[in-house]
């Protein structure tokens, strides 16, 4: 059931057309890849992971008795003799939401079945996603240097480098993960399983390039959780 | 390795017999159903010992993989209880059992029956081997997730059961891990135990969202043709229900485990306060426990719809099947599902009343969860009203079903006692509440449990269960019950707190010894009562009645596959089309007293069947 098309089935527009797709049989979401279907679902589950992650967060930032350290002191970077705030969450930032920027169109070009230009992208993206887990190791090691430690801090709330070491790194996880997956996906698309349907290593389900895209959700979902958490960390 | 996939013969024989829906002539019309959407399945058939028992990727020995292992776990729990009621009972015989043993006991038996033998065995059990055959799929879309779903339960109890042989022992914070106490020095278990507990809660989550995603896509993305939403048996219904809740309230819990693990183990302080100990100010400060106390409900009290939800499902399902009736208001009964579920996130602070929170919040609590009775007592009326005026057969899965109407209704009502904050003040940290949640979700989701075990194991070994033996041990085990909890409801009204190890030279003892004792004996008899099971079901195995296809007569799908038990790939060479739901029992006009939903609509022209 790899090749979901609908034939002799009207799609109906509007709210009634979806209520009739909704309450048919067989599938809920008309043509959509059941793969697909899983990744948006085990998505919204990990929304409830980070959610609870930055609530804990705000609630502990906001119950501390000692001050909360001043975000862009301590994650500024001294550089030709200035100092400038969050510069390299900045860079961090932007390389993160280029790769999403190569992810989507390594879909399109998987889709399009352009194996060559479809694989190097997704080689950059996976390479992207190194690039940040790099810097990440770089702040981390940096913070660490200075005294931040899960347990202690000295510019202010030990709860700082507690939610700080803990949700950075839990996202970090799933950046490292990504990569991995990606790098895995580079080479399948490169040895061409995706055009044959080889079966996969672990799973024996056949190829497809749909399975880019579904890895594209989830690399997307990485960089819009990024983006909550540079706002409630670094930004507040 | 292509010689082990079967997808050119099906998916030939799927798709030139499809588009028309079967039949010929006149008959196409009425009979007509849509032609198929997605194609055959590809499925992954094992041809060694540990391919096809072992690591299996059919979801129906997934089930009985966790069936098996959840109730191993079960009796585990079942033991600690009997320890527990043990020095309850009869102190002078506990002499082996320190207070930190029981400590650990109630804290073991707690976690074990709520998370890694109800939660276990409803969805990964009965969701794993109904789901698929009940909506017409070869099996769950993504086979290989499935079955590291079940090894990655198989290591988290392995984990839990090691934390009894770590230095300290289990923990023994109680099941609800409340920190600090938790993780402080003098809790049993605050080092190893708490850990290992942490660790194996997160290894069940990850694992149990590897399944979950499977229940989920195959009832949304893989029924078969003319399986409708509103047309499923209301066990998918509850099941997929459950699941959606574990899908959203066990993040919290993960990340409370995660974050008391590094309590622990870092010293953040996530949950921990500034804490004086003996004088002195300990290296925690700053966190807030009542942080983690919301963590814990917003998981803890959908995990009781986790479990409640598919005993719903499933006991809809069998009283419509042994009372020859459909179910009455199959359309509000599923609704009524889904609103549970959906409430079932707004009211986990009624389990924190006495927590210190502001009473506002307290009210806001209070308001919905007295909300929620509305849709479970419309559930109830709903399999009252199925009852009457049915062909009821008394057998032993009809009076389980009994059993757990009456046991539902008299934990329901207690629970209205206590969703009121005034009323739950006093009462809070009693007996009272023991007697409220093992009534409500521990011996009602139970009850419907061994219903479901009489109901479908001729489905899974291909013999009936023993009837006599059944009703033996469903009478015990109902009278037991009540035995058991009813009494606790006085003890809790007299002020008898729960989770102690025993009641010193207070006043409760005059009064509550003799009934304490009276519980221990019932639940010792109780739990043996069990074992009838087991030896039914090994007798059955050797020289039970075959049962022969469909020997309920039921209507719904995962009774009229080819062979029974089912094979793998469940359905043979072409899957079933449906054409109806699940509930056409006793249709005036029609032959036999059941349609079952293949039964094209041709066949059964001059009956007046429910239009679904």
């Amino acid at each position: 059931m790899s090749d979901p098309k609908i034939e002799g089935y009207v799609f109906k527009p509007g709210f009634k057309g979806m209520a009739d797709d909704t309450g048919s049989d067989q599938t809920m979401f008309k043509g959509v890849h059941w793969g697909k279907a899983m990744m948006w679902i085990f998505l919204l589950s990990d929304t409830f992971i980070f959610s609870c992650f930055l609530i804990s967060y705000m609630k502990g930032r906001g119950s501390t008795i000692i001050d909360w350290p001043n975000p862009s002191e301590v994650f500024g970077l001294h550089v030709f003799g200035v100092d400038v705030p969050l510069l390299l969450i900045a860079i961090m930032t932007f390389v993160l939401i280029t790769s999403s920027g190569t992810m989507a169109l390594a879909v399109k070009y998987g889709y399009e079945k352009n194996r060559k230009m479809c694989g190097w992208l997704i080689l950059a993206t996976a390479i992207g996603g190194l690039t940040f887990v790099g810097m990440q190791a770089f702040e981390w090691s940096k913070l660490i240097h200075e005294g931040v430690r899960p347990w202690e801090n000295p510019f202010g709330a030990p709860q700082f480098g507690s939610f700080f070491f803990m949700i950075t790194g839990f996202h970090g996880t799933h950046v490292s993960i990504g990569v991995i997956f990606l790098f895995i996906y580079a080479y399948k698309t490169f040895k061409g399983h995706y055009d044959e349907g080889k079966r996969g290593w672990f799973t024996t389900m056949k190829g497809d390039y749909v399975e880019i895209e579904i890895l594209g959700l989830y690399w997307h979902f990485v960089d819009l959780v990024w983006v909550f958490i540079f706002a409630f960390f670094y930004l507040w | 390795m292509s010689e082990e996939f079967n997808d050119n013969k099906t998916i030939q024989a799927q798709s030139s017999e499809s588009i028309s829906g079967g039949g010929s002539g006149a008959a196409n019309d009425i009979d007509y159903v849509r032609p198929a959407e997605v194609g055959e399945q590809d499925l992954y058939h094992g041809h060694s010992f540990i391919s096809k028992w072992v690591f299996c990727q059919d979801a129906k020995v997934i089930g009985v993989q966790y069936f098996l292992l959840a109730t191993f776990t079960g009796i585990i729990g079942l033991i600690l209880s009997w320890l527990m009621r043990l020095q309850l009972g009869f102190p002078e015989l506990a002499g082996f059992m320190t207070a930190e043993h029981y400590y650990q006991f109630v804290t073991m038996h707690g976690m074990i029956m709520v998370v890694y033998f109800l939660t276990a065995l409803f969805l990964g059990g009965f969701g794993n081997f109904l789901i698929p055959l009940m909506v017409g799929a070869r099996d769950m879309v993504f086979p290989y997730l499935n079955m590291v779903s079940f090894w990655m339960f198989f290591i988290a109890v392995g984990v839990l059961l090691a934390s009894f042989f770590v230095p300290g022992g289990p923990t023994g914070s109680g099941w609800t891990l409340y920190p600090p106490q938790a993780i402080l020095e003098g809790t049993p278990g605050s080092g190893w135990g708490i850990m290992l507990m942490c660790i194996s809660l997160i290894l069940f989550v990850a694992g149990f969202t590897m399944g979950g995603l499977n229940y989920l896509i195959t009832v949304l993305q893989a029924r078969t043709r003319g399986m409708t939403l509103m047309r499923m048996p209301l066990t998918v219904w509850g099941i997929f229900t459950a699941t959606v809740l574990a899908m959203l309230a066990f993040p919290a819990l993960l990340v409370g485990a995660l974050m008391m693990s590094l309590d622990n183990l870092l010293g953040t302080s996530f949950f921990m306060p500034t804490i004086l100990k003996a004088g002195e100010v300990l290296e925690y400060g700053g966190g807030s426990p009542i942080l983690f106390q919301h963590l814990f409900w917003f998981f803890g009290h959908p995990e009781v719809y986790i479990v409640a939800l598919p005993a719903f499902g499933i006991v809809s399902d069998l009283i419509s099947v042994h009372s020859r009736k459909n179910i009455f208001g199959y359309r509000m009964m599923v609704w009524a599902i889904v609103g549970i579920g959906a409430l079932s996130f707004f009211v986990w602070a009624h389990h924190m009343y006495v927590s210190g929170m502001n009473p506002w919040f307290g009210f806001f609590f209070a308001t919905t969860t007295l909300i929620i009775a509305v849709p479970t007592a419309m559930k109830v009326y709903n399999w009252i009203l199925t009852l009457w005026r049915g062909n009821i057969r008394l057998n032993t899965v009809m009076l389980w079903c009994l059993g757990f109407i009456v046991t539902f209704v008299n934990g329901g009502i207690t629970g209205i006692f206590l969703g009121n904050v005034t009323v739950d003040v006093p009462l809070s940290d009693t007996y009272f509440v023991i007697a409220h949640f093992h009534m409500v979700m521990g011996i009602a989701p139970l009850m419907v449990i061994m219903g479901a075990v009489y109901h479908w194991f001729p489905l899974v070994a291909g013999r009936m269960l023993d009837e006599g033996l059944g009703k033996w041990h469903f009478w015990i085990t109902f009278l037991g019950a009540y035995s058991i909890y009813f009494p606790m409801h006085y003890l809790g009204f007299i002020g008898v707190p729960r989770r102690y190890f025993e009641m010193y030279d207070s006043p409760y003892m005059t009064s509550a010894v003799g009934m304490n004792e009276f519980i221990s004996i019932a639940a010792f008899i109780v739990g043996a009562a069990q074992f009838i099971l087991f030896y039914n079901i090994i007798k059955t195995l050797k020289v039970g009645k075959p049962s022969g296809h469909n020997p309920w007569k039921a209507c719904s799908l995962e009774w009229l596959t080819p062979s029974v038990p089912p094979e793998h790939g469940n359905w043979g060479d072409k899957l079933p089309i449906v054409h109806r739901w699940a509930y056409d029992y006793s249709v005036p006009g029609a032959k036999e007293d059941f349609i079952t939903q293949i039964t094209p609509p041709s066949e059964v022209a001059n009956t007046e069947v429910e239009k679904t």
